[in-house]
């Protein structure tokens, strides 16, 4: 019984991770959708929007480290601090520059490329901005505080001790990323159901040449399209940034979320967030189960641990095996 | 005028079918052998070695190796770190087990078992294309990376968890652990580089490489035309993955004496191999030592100019040539998608005609 609540609580942490995990793959699937690209940056973008909102918040001058190497100044900060929803909005308005950077140097110049060349692109990208971050803000841990509440929620933890009589630890955090998460996913439906532009998108991602042959614009579309996607990487650079602090591992959910993709299919939307849901509920509950003694030693005589690093693409594996083109993705049809 | 192919008569199909069938390419090719092999053992300090010329043979083996698997066949793999450390922990075991063996032969086998790890990991290939499979091969990546992590056996159960090279020859010569000389060891990797790229570049022109290569440009196509893509796929991913475990043998036990799996094989490692094969060239052999050579130089050069020239902090040096990789890479695929190697060709058409345009 005790060993059924201590995976019911892993159950719950598993699908708080797994919203987090989500949120990196919509950035994705939405890129995937309106462009063909399959954007290896969204992980880059997400720690480079977290450093520019934790530099933009501090007051942090940019490049000051390449200035102070260059012509030997000691520049560090302006002097102010600006508060978090400013900041925010002075950092998208960052992301949507960058949107329009990617399109006019480099997008541009692969229309039409096969799509695997298209993602080595995105990979070079993704080193170009990292090196970037680091040089506009430099390379150090920080800490990011936009006045999200953080720590172990006692409502839930007093309320569950006294039905169950036992208390889940569940971070508040987690919770609220839940919440914002889900208001993100019903503002993209909204957006891309009921306006012009969310139609136009559609379109585009239906079929790019006659999207343009009925008068919308590639380029706008595009660029509108990885704006929303670095919006979405703000979103989760703030919840991860929150977490685990701004660093350079931040990039790494990138990696983390691609499995979430092939279980979900790259075209679906619905399907990141259940292909979300789906590995950080399996890899918290294989985790657990395979690293206790009780469970895992006593079936299989061993017990081992760190699971988490590579469940998820193991599981993807298995799965795509039986089902290539995942969940919810389009049947693939081949033709010679 | 001087890079020609006329008067060059081929009079049995053993010419014909050379390695190198242009005299002037055949002749620049022994030359540069020579050199390689008599010059630069002699004039070789521990610098030149440790900062350029290793690096560039080893890595140079394992391009080669992904770019049979990326640029012939057509897979797409992130695990070559993985694979890497396949061989590394292989000549590990093997050295250590059987020391009075000898590490040419230790070092083969470790390529054999990458192989093996290599073709298990590529059966999904069979049912899982393009994007999906290179997600896949993560898979193998990371798995690979935990299980050297933490299964100490594959560590001979070692307190810190890394593995050290102990002293081996060949010939009387020490080619691995603290005793051995740079030339020692560049000439074992120099060894292994010139057999291994002769081996590929005969593979790849072959009846196998050809069936790569159909599988590449259209598998479901090439299957019509009697190309077995079960063989096909995994005959790629066995031989790429005994070049790369090769190339992580040697990196081990040669290069760097002692490694720890999650720095020394990471997943940046597969990514550095990926690009050496893009900004080389898909699907040559040449372009994988062009591209191995350019990105062994490029860190070296920046870091000359950056901090030996400028005096700006290493830190920031670090940070920018992430940034001059990434704008290489995107503007490689812009201007030139079949990297450096298309680039030498073009110079080699210019130079047939120059100077007589006509």
């Amino acid at each position: 019984m005790d060993q059924l609540l201590y995976a019911s609580e892993v159950i719950v942490n598993g699908l708080m991770t797994g919203v987090m995990y989500s949120l990196v793959a919509l950035g994705f699937v939405l890129i995937y959708k309106a462009s063909g690209v399959f954007n290896y940056a969204q992980g880059v973008m997400a720690l480079f929007a977290a450093l520019t909102l934790v530099g933009i918040m501090q007051g942090q001058v940019p490049f000051a480290h390449l200035i102070n190497a260059a012509f030997g100044t000691h520049l560090e900060n302006f002097g102010w601090n600006v508060p978090a929803l400013l900041a925010i909005l002075l950092t998208a308005a960052v992301m949507v520059l960058l949107a329009i950077a990617i399109e006019k140097l480099v997008l541009q110049h692969l229309v039409g490329q096969e799509p695997i060349i298209l993602f080595m692109a995105t990979i070079g990208l993704a080193y170009f901005l990292e090196g970037l971050g680091d040089v506009m803000w430099g390379a150090d841990v920080r800490t990011l505080d936009v006045g999200l509440p953080q720590g172990i929620s006692e409502t839930i933890e007093t309320a569950t001790n006294d039905w169950l009589g036992y208390g889940f630890f569940i971070d508040r955090l987690d919770i609220w990323a839940t919440i914002i998460a889900a208001v993100l996913v019903a503002a993209l439906v909204a957006f891309s159901q009921y306006t012009k532009q969310g139609r136009a998108m559609r379109a585009v991602a239906d079929d790019h040449q006659a999207a343009l042959s009925v008068g919308i614009s590639l380029q706008f579309i595009w660029i509108m399209v990885w704006s929303i996607a670095g919006f979405v990487a703000l979103v989760a650079g703030i919840m991860w940034g929150t977490k685990s602090g701004v660093q350079f591992s931040l990039s790494l959910i990138a990696l983390k979320a691609l499995p979430v993709l092939m279980l979900g299919g790259f075209t679906s939307i619905p399907g990141a967030i259940v292909g979300g849901l789906i590995i950080g509920v399996g890899e918290k509950l294989f985790e657990f189960i395979m690293s206790s003694p009780d469970l895992a030693g006593s079936w299989f005589g061993f017990t081992i641990s760190a699971t988490e690093n590579w469940f998820a693409y193991v599981l993807a594996l298995i799965f795509l095996v039986f089902r290539p083109q995942g969940l919810f993705g389009e049947r693939i049809i081949e033709r010679v | 005028m001087f890079y020609r192919e006329a008067g060059d008569f081929k009079t049995s199909y053993r010419d014909d079918g050379q390695s190198f069938p242009i005299k002037l390419d055949r002749y620049g090719y022994y030359a540069i052998l020579a050199v390689a092999a008599v010059v630069v053992p002699f004039a070789i300090n521990d610098y030149w070695a440790n900062a350029v010329l290793l690096p560039f043979l080893i890595y140079a083996i394992a391009a080669i190796g992904l770019n049979i698997l990326v640029g012939y066949a057509g897979q797409v793999s992130l695990g070559t770190g993985g694979f890497m450390a396949v061989g590394a922990y292989a000549v590990y075991k093997l050295m250590t087990s059987f020391p009075e063996i000898s590490i040419v032969i230790h070092i083969l086998l470790a390529g054999g078992i990458t192989a093996l790890v290599g073709i298990a990991f590529g059966l999904p290939s069979l049912r899982i294309k393009g994007f999906y499979l290179a997600v896949a091969t993560l898979a193998a990546q990371f798995f690979l990376v935990w299980l050297f992590n933490k299964v100490p056996w594959f560590y001979n159960y070692s307190a810190s968890g890394q593995i050290n090279a102990p002293e081996r020859t060949v010939l009387g010569w020490a080619v691995t652990g603290p005793a051995a000389t740079p030339s020692a060891k560049y000439l074992i990797c120099l060894a292994f580089v010139v057999l291994l790229a002769w081996v590929a570049r005969n593979l790849t022109r072959g009846m196998v490489g050809r069936k790569w290569m159909a599988i590449r440009d259209m598998d479901i196509a090439a299957e019509i035309i009697g190309v077995n893509p079960l063989t096909a796929k995994l005959t790629a991913f066995g031989v790429s993955s005994f070049f790369i475990g090769v190339a992580g043998a040697l990196l081990f036990a040669v290069y760097l004496g002692a490694a720890e799996v999650t720095e020394a094989f990471g997943i940046n490692k597969s990514f550095l191999i990926l690009f050496m094969v893009i900004i080389g060239g898909l699907g040559s052999i040449f372009g994988s030592f062009a591209g191995a050579a350019f990105l062994v130089l490029l860190p070296v050069l920046l870091k000359n100019l950056l901090v030996g020239g400028l005096g700006w902090p290493t830190n920031l040096a670090a940070h920018i040539e992430l940034m001059i990789v990434g704008a290489l890479i995107i503007f490689f695929l812009i201007v030139e998608p079949h990297g450096l190697a298309r680039l030498w060709q073009l110079v080699k058409e210019k130079l047939r005609l120059w100077p007589f345009p006509h």
